[in-house]
């Protein structure tokens, strides 16, 4: 059995009346890497600070690398990397001073925190910049220094919170890269995501958590044996034949079908969608059915929950709004700022989804 | 992407020693120290601020009151007011601390910082540390530019060592009550708003701009009373060759009672924070 690198138990934290985690249970092997896929407010970032004890949980316990969080923080901070969900480089220093920076925070000592630095500078092509300040660099290379500086102490376990959230597609799949790169490496890593696609395609495992729990877990396989590899989104012209052309597909379904009331919009969660369009358009054309709107797609974060929860991630972001109204966040930036982000699909660019 | 980045099979879990040890405060404030003072080196407009501020306090007030106020005593106005001057800029220069450390917050570094295995009272030493000489700088510059129109210290060097010591100390105090704002305020704005409240009675109601005796005789005791007025009549007498041995024991005493309860204060609410 392989040994766990996280562990968490019952991680319960309350903000006031908010609850941002309401026992959260979780368990990332080492060497592997666990994707914790969940919209706005979901609790990934709470859940990660605690692991990388920068938060005290209310109740539950957790381990890292074998050490306990509340117990022997040193131990743990010894052995993590984390990049936080907004880019923490000090802008004033250069690429090269923030890395040394943490080198010296973490007492490599003066020689090797330089090698360190310059040896990062390297992996994450920020040679050319790396003696320029940070407040010059785009996007895109704050992420990397960033990414650049948790890795500085060769951490055993790695947190990513949110690392590609804001970035241009570009510059996702070249962190995508890194990331993989690091997997394979040995790096056991927890990263948090709003996107299914980039779960899909980073990780061994992947945790769904809403309202701070986790309300499904497995293999992206698995998880997409209760999903559907692919959607169908179809809109007939009469609605009120709507019944019966669910009639006409359930049997194409790879998961129930589900109608949205208020446009009368049919998902139908499908394998080898390509394949099945055609026919899905044969059987509708022959019961005389006129389309309105018809799309395939890959199932996006608003899909899994809807197929979870029976409601969108908007919906369940939106409650979460109203039951805690839009407030000053960590990090001095309002909460929820991302929101419009949440439903739009990543774009596909990842294909090589496990057949 | 490859061992480069990462080897924790090789290098792992074992890798280096977490066991904290006094010496972390030591290097660790040192290392912090010195990225607060990069901040500064890189940012032109802090340079240029924190150069202007100085000169313009010293040259403001000597110009605008020079002539509109008599102090006792054969003393010129100039040389009666530089001391306060002194004081109250550094009293100013005391409440970046606040913002700094605000702004750090705001921008995440804190987190970075809270995830390393470091000595945690290293990140308010060290941001303290560096208001400090920042603080040292701007003395320097106002010393130099009081001299130039007419600030004639009497005190032999040493006295006059002594005092500007003393005003830049009572500079690193404030710093570490402005820490303590700093650290619960949600913003830089939100930290600088907060830091002056208390910062602009202190300055302006003490003996610093104007001899006590001018002001209503209710606001008078609480003048008297003022840290502010007692490090800036123990400077005076320190500038002017005639110390005045309470005053000065008076002034060590608030800038050593404010650094021991605030310093405490401030380290143990930036660990208990998150
Ligand atoms: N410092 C805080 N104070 C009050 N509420 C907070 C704080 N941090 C997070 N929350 C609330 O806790 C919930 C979970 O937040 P978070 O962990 O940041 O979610 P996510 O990272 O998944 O977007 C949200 O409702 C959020 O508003
Ligand atoms: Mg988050």
């Amino acid at each position: 059995m392989p040994t766990p690198a996280v562990t968490a138990e019952g991680l319960e934290k309350r903000y006031g009346e908010v609850r941002a985690l309401a026992g959260v249970d979780l368990t990332v092997d080492e060497g592997s890497l666990v994707g914790v896929l969940g919209p706005n407010g979901a609790g990934k970032t709470t859940a990660v600070r605690i692991l990388a004890t920068l938060l005290r949980p209310d109740a539950g316990r957790a381990t890292v690398a074998g050490h306990d969080v509340m117990t022997e923080p040193d131990a743990v901070r010894a052995a993590i990397g984390l990049t936080g969900q907004y880019a923490a480089v000090d802008e004033n220093l250069t690429g090269r001073e923030n890395l040394e920076l943490v080198g010296a925070l973490l007492h490599l000592g003066r020689r090797a925190a330089k090698d360190r630095a310059g040896e990062l500078l390297g992996a994450f092509a920020l040679d050319d910049a790396g003696d320029r300040p940070a407040r010059t660099y785009s996007g895109g290379m704050r992420r990397r220094l960033d990414l650049a500086a948790s890795l500085v102490g060769r951490p055993a376990v790695l947190f990513l919170d949110e690392p590609t959230t804001g970035l241009d597609p570009a510059s996702r799949i070249a962190l995508w890269e890194v990331v993989e790169g690091l997997r394979r490496d040995g790096t056991t890593i927890l990263l948090t995501t709003q996107y299914l696609e980039e779960a899909d395609r980073l990780a061994d495992r992947i945790a769904v958590i809403d309202g701070g729990r986790v309300i499904a877990e497995g293999t992206s396989t698995e998880l997409k044996d209760r999903l559907g590899e692919d959607v169908v989104d179809l809109r007939i012209v009469d609605a009120a034949r709507t019944p019966e052309a669910i009639g006409l597909l359930r049997e194409l379904a790879a998961a129930d079908p589900r109608v949205d009331a208020a446009t009368g919009r049919i998902t139908l969660p499908v394998h080898h969608g390509a394949g099945i369009l055609a026919e899905v358009v044969r059987r509708i054309d022959g019961a005389g059915l006129e389309v309105a709107e018809l799309s395939l797609h890959r199932p996006s974060l608003d899909d899994v929950f809807l197929a979870l929860t029976g409601r969108s991630a908007e919906a369940a972001e939106a409650a979460r709004e109203v039951a805690a109204p839009p407030r000053r966040g960590l990090f001095g930036r309002r909460r929820g700022a991302a929101a419009t982000a949440n439903v739009e699909p990543v774009p596909a660019v990842t294909t090589e989804v496990t057949a | 992407m490859s061992a480069a980045t990462t080897s924790p099979t090789a290098a792992g879990l074992a890798r280096r020693p977490v066991r904290r040890t006094p010496a972390w405060i030591l290097t660790d404030s040192i290392a912090i120290t010195r990225r607060n003072m990069l901040a500064v080196v890189r940012n032109p407009q802090l340079l240029v601020i924190d150069t202007i501020t100085p000169v313009m306090f010293v040259l403001l007030f000597a110009f605008v009151f020079g002539g509109a106020i008599a102090v006792p005593g054969p003393i010129s106005y100039v040389t009666f007011l530089m001391p306060g001057i002194f004081v109250q800029t550094v009293v100013f220069g005391g409440t970046n601390t606040a913002v700094g450390i605000a702004e750090d917050m705001q921008k995440g570094v804190i987190d970075r910082f809270r995830s390393l295995p470091m000595a945690r009272s290293a990140v308010m030493i060290g941001r303290t540390t560096a208001d400090l000489l920042r603080n040292l700088y701007v003395v320097a510059i106002m010393f130099t530019v009081g001299l130039v129109i007419g600030f004639r210290p009497t005190g032999s060097p040493l006295q006059v060592a002594a005092a500007l010591a003393l005003t830049a100390l009572f500079g690193y105090a404030i710093s570490w009550l402005s820490a303590n704002i700093g650290l619960r305020s949600k913003s830089a704005a939100a930290a600088q708003g907060a830091i002056f409240l208390p910062i602009f009675p202190l300055t302006f109601v003490s003996s610093a701009f104007v001899p006590i005796a001018t002001m209503p005789t209710w606001l008078q005791p609480i003048a008297e009373a003022n840290p502010v007025t007692v490090v800036v009549n123990a400077t005076r007498g320190l500038f002017l060759g005639t110390p005045d041995t309470g005053l000065v024991l008076g002034a060590v005493a608030w800038i050593v009672g404010l650094v021991a309860v605030f310093a405490p204060l401030a380290i143990l609410s930036y660990r208990r924070r998150g």
